[in-house]
């Protein structure tokens, strides 16, 4: 869960995204139940509508499945599915624009790789 | 089944002036929408002809196909709440509430009283004594408790401050979700409120220039900044919202979706390319100088 949202984005992606991390993340966990769409249409004061669209596109890809009556679960296989989506656009979003960042800056590979190291040595 | 309201080419004329222009709609029902204008735009006047306080000059407007002047089926399926001032009303604020509660079939005195606890209503000081704050906060308990399948709000959260609007905002969702209806809300307050909405009507000199789904919407702007002379290339022939230039770099906004080859060109091009809110898009679709 977020504090807020981002006025920026469409809701309903946000909702989205969300969920998905927290399921990425390990705060939700596989067959737990996911927030209500009353708990988030009164948390953010959004639309239940703009809510249930969010959800829908996540039933859609078998992110999570709906009981009856009950509400919103986790799929089985969710977390391992979006993790690959996830590293998939880490390729696109990161890789691919630090390559094209350091090679505006004349960076070589090994210059980057030094980089990595070196933020890797500092955080550990 | 909710009540679907058509307005089809209303036009107003009010002492000689236009104050609404060949307006036409169709609202389906069982959502909330948002009436959003500048001050002066014809809110107040588009919502007293659909609740049927005023007659069009010209144009209809019909719920289920009936048209809604002088039918007083359809007023009892409608309330109309506008912040206007109590000052010359007697009588507790309770009592207030219990005497037009009368003509409201639907009207819950449980959860008005509800209501009346959380926005502190003094439920014993007279009408007229009420602050403007507390004077707004008993039009809006009376629309929500109406429970009418047709419940507009004209701005009538003004006069209330930050945390009473808050407290309207979730009782009208939480309400909606529960009892669902066609709530109309006109405001200009659009970030506050933007959220809310699931359609999103803006209208500007009279006119009706947008009507569409609120997350549609919030996705129908883009901003465009790069070097001048690129961004002077990469915007030709497309809709303008604003442009501002700061040393040899330019933004432009530009209203309107763009295709995947229009975002790999600007890519090449190396435009960063950003999302505009609603506000800034209302902001700029509404400007002065359309004349």
């Amino acid at each position: 869960m977020r504090s807020s949202l981002d006025e920026n984005k469409p809701i309903f992606q946000q909702i989205r995204e969300m969920i998905e991390d927290d399921i990425v993340n390990g705060n939700l966990k596989e067959e737990e139940q996911a927030p209500s769409t009353n708990q988030l249409v009164a948390y953010y004061k959004i639309n239940p509508a703009t809510v249930l669209k969010g959800f829908n596109q996540l039933v859609d890809a078998g992110i999570l499945y709906k009981k009856r009556g009950v509400g919103m679960f986790v799929a089985a296989g969710a977390h391992q599915m979006l993790r690959e989506q996830r590293k998939q656009a880490f390729q696109e979003q990161y890789v691919s624009s630090m390559l094209h960042e350091a090679d505006k800056l004349g960076i070589t590979i090994e210059e980057i790789k030094n980089m990595i190291d070196a933020s890797k040595g500092r955080d550990n | 089944m909710p009540h679907m309201i058509r307005a089809e080419r209303v036009s107003l004329q009010y002492q000689n002036k236009q104050v609404l222009e060949d307006i036409s709609f169709n609202l389906e029902g069982g959502k909330i929408y948002g009436l959003l204008g500048r001050n002066g735009a014809g809110k107040t006047s588009l919502l007293s002809v659909l609740s049927a306080f005023v007659k069009a000059t010209s144009g209809s407007i019909t719920i289920d196909g009936q048209p809604i002047f002088e039918n007083a089926a359809l007023m009892e399926q409608m309330v109309f709440i506008r912040d206007v001032k109590l000052d010359e009303e007697s009588g507790k604020a309770k009592k207030y509430i219990k005497d037009l509660s009368i003509f409201r079939p639907n009207f819950d005195l449980d959860y008005a009283e509800h209501l009346m606890q959380r926005f502190k209503l003094p439920t014993d000081t007279e009408v007229s004594k009420l602050s403007r704050g507390m004077q707004s906060a008993l039009h809006v308990i009376i629309g929500l408790a109406s429970r009418c399948p047709i419940t507009i709000f004209d701005e009538a959260y003004l006069g209330m401050d930050a945390p009473a609007r808050e407290i309207f905002y979730e009782e009208v969702l939480n309400d909606f979700m529960e009892h669902p209806r066609t709530i109309i809300l006109s405001t200009h307050l659009i970030s506050e409120m933007e959220s809310m909405f699931e359609e999103v009507l803006i209208i500007d000199q009279g006119e009706l220039i947008l009507h569409e789904e609120a997350e549609i919407l919030r996705d129908s702007g883009v901003s465009v900044t790069g070097a001048v002379e690129q961004v002077d290339y990469f915007v030709q022939g497309k809709h303008i919202l604003k442009e501002q230039v700061l040393g040899g770099t330019k933004l432009v906004m530009l209203y309107g979706q763009l295709s995947e080859q229009e975002r790999e060109e600007a890519k090449a091009m190396q435009l960063s390319l950003g999302p505009i809110t609603l506000q800034e898009l209302f902001i700029h679709l509404t400007k002065e100088d359309k004349q």
